[in-house]
């Protein structure tokens, strides 16, 4: 198909003969095929048969009352615990990035801290901060003060929540924003600094972009991560999805169906979380390849609108050739 | 590429040479990387520095926009103490934000281009005089498509980096660096990154510029570029000035060994 007229001889001559030959069988294909349909069979039997399951139970709790303002706690902890993470790890990773000795020490001693101690005991601890600092005051240090307040009127379950579950989540934030600053090239910092740019005007318009990239993937991981670890709250009473359905389950002892509803809201929200991370990541991803791929909704789309399965895409190469 | 966008302000804002180097050292750790260079660079003046890699000319020009910090000698550019302020006869090193204002004025293009991949061409043209002169968006991006029109890039004003071929890129560098409005052009091996048959488009777009009358120091490895376009030649090696002239007499004729034996080796 070099000379001009390769269309014209290509089309007279037809497409060369497909090749019929005997595909290789696969037989451990079929037999791991029955082995996960019967493995199936068996789940849904039990999950249909099993009386105790009580899935009348379970749907007649769903969208209770008590339950979706649980749900709305653990979502509320979710953003504001993330919110707070995301700012702090920010600020840490770019402290522990600063030539300061003073700086970088104090976050490595953060994150050190934070990640070195179970977040349950940290939780625990700001729970009963009372017993440490019965009254806590705002004003100059080691000075006089102007404000003084209750900490156990000024801690309430939910702050005590926030501020374990976020505090800890700015020392996991950290690494992961400071992976994010390493990747970006060098050569990116230069040229903006040749620009006459400073160094927060490189970090905020040059190398965080970039490093977004690599920031997303692990961040939406934390964000997955968080919703289901604010069910530690549960401990320290914060009537979060968990802790809202235990109180049902401890009145009316259907422990099992209350469960399953916790269960299936945080696979709803997590599912939606998964999702929202797909975009996030697309849209960072800009101008890191030549052509973005197409979104799920994009792909269902095409896919209607053409009426034979979509061919793999060929090469840009060949595109243009075959237009010839 | 006719009409320029661009006039240098060279031409009459001061007298003196436009960069001044006396016994310049940089070490890198116990290497002593520059090792005494005495350099003078005039006003409109195209300079091109060659040598064998090693030689130490990229850490020279480096050190004029002060991404390195020089350990002794003296450095200037335009007359003004580079990185430094001279008080009462004292050193005083400058702030970030007076550092950052003096790079503002000398342009610099990167052998890897150094584009913002995530940031159109046409956003990474008007970057920098948008952030850092401030001016109106409007005016930055009437600036920027004169500059892309003058480097030949103003169709792929919407592309992105990572769509353009190494001389396109490189291309969009040197319109960046342009918008800034520079005094001074420095260029660190701007061609060696490039694919032979791409590294004509970029001289083409240097040798304009050069007619301009813009300041340029360039370390190349393109001795037709040398010869024809550069005002000076200065050979480096070993982080010392080996020789200097100009580039068809150097070039032709050289006046130490050891020039004549790397341009045996390069020609």
């Amino acid at each position: 198909m070099t000379t001009p007229t390769a269309g014209q001889t290509a089309a007279q001559a037809g497409p060369p003969e497909e090749i019929k030959a005997v595909p290789v069988r696969h037989p451990g294909r079929w037999l791991a095929a029955v082995v996960v349909l019967v493995l199936a069979a068996m789940l849904v039997h039990t999950l249909l048969t099993n009386p105790r399951f009580e899935w009348n139970v379970v749907w007649s709790y769903f969208l209770s009352r008590r339950v979706l303002a649980g749900l709305g706690v653990t979502l509320l902890l979710t953003v504001v615990c993330m919110a707070i993470g995301i700012v702090l790890g920010v600020i840490l990773a770019v402290m522990r990035l600063s030539d300061n000795p003073l700086l970088s020490g104090s976050s490595w001693l953060y994150i050190w801290f934070f990640r070195g101690t179970p977040v349950l005991v940290q939780l625990l601890v700001w729970f009963n901060l009372a017993f440490l600092y019965p009254k806590i005051s705002f004003g100059v240090p080691f000075g006089p003060s102007w404000l003084t307040a209750n900490a156990n009127s000024l801690i309430t379950p939910l702050i005590a929540a926030i501020l374990g579950l976020g505090l800890n989540e700015g020392a996991y934030m950290a690494e992961i924003v400071r992976a994010g600053i390493l990747s970006v090239d060098y050569g990116q910092s230069e040229a903006a600094q040749a620009l006459g740019m400073t160094r927060a005007m490189t970090l905020r318009r040059i190398i965080l972009p970039q490093a977004m990239r690599v920031i997303i993937p692990p961040t939406g991981n934390e964000t997955i991560s968080m919703l289901k670890t604010s069910s530690l709250a549960s401990v320290i009473t914060v009537t979060e999805l968990l802790y809202a359905v235990q109180l049902i389950y401890s009145v009316n002892f259907k422990t099992i169906p209350l469960l399953i509803v916790a269960s299936i809201w945080y696979l709803i929200a997590t599912s939606v979380l998964t999702a929202g991370q797909y975009y996030v990541e697309r849209y960072f991803a800009r101008g890191s390849s030549r052509e973005l791929p197409p979104t799920p909704r994009q792909r269902i789309w095409r896919y209607l609108t053409t009426f034979h399965a979509p061919p793999p895409t060929p090469p840009l190469a060949a595109v243009g050739r075959e237009r010839l | 590429m006719s009409a320029t966008a661009f006039s240098p302000p060279g031409a009459g804002a001061g007298s003196g040479p436009m960069v001044l180097a006396e016994a310049l050292r940089k070490s890198f750790g116990r290497i002593e990387v520059l090792r005494g260079i005495d350099l003078e660079v005039a006003r409109r003046e195209v300079v091109c520095i060659i040598g064998p890699s090693g030689s130490g000319k990229s850490t020279l020009l480096r050190c004029i926009n002060h991404l390195e910090k020089i350990n002794a000698g003296r450095l200037s550019v335009d007359g003004e103490l580079v990185g430094y302020r001279e008080q009462g006869g004292r050193l005083h090193e400058l702030r970030e934000r007076e550092i950052s204002a003096k790079r503002a004025e000398i342009g610099m293009v990167f052998q890897q281009f150094n584009l913002f991949p995530h940031m159109t061409v046409l956003e990474n043209v008007i970057e920098a005089p948008t952030r850092v002169q401030k001016i109106s968006k409007h005016e930055a991006v009437a600036l920027a498509e004169q500059l892309l029109d003058q480097t030949g890039m103003r169709d792929k004003a919407a592309a992105y980096p990572k769509q353009l071929s190494g001389g396109q890129q490189q291309r969009v560098a040197i319109a960046r660096a342009l918008a800034m409005k520079p005094k001074l052009m420095l260029f660190d091996e701007p061609t060696s990154a490039l694919d032979p048959e791409l590294v004509g488009d970029v001289l083409a777009v240097m040798r304009d510029l050069a007619t301009t009358g813009m300041t340029m120091v360039v370390v190349t490895h393109e001795m037709g570029f040398a010869r024809e376009v550069g005002d000076n030649l200065i050979f480096m090696d070993d982080g010392l000035v080996v020789e200097t002239g100009p580039p068809r007499q150097v070039l032709a004729n050289p006046a130490h060994e050891r020039t004549r034996e790397f341009l045996s080796k390069v020609l």
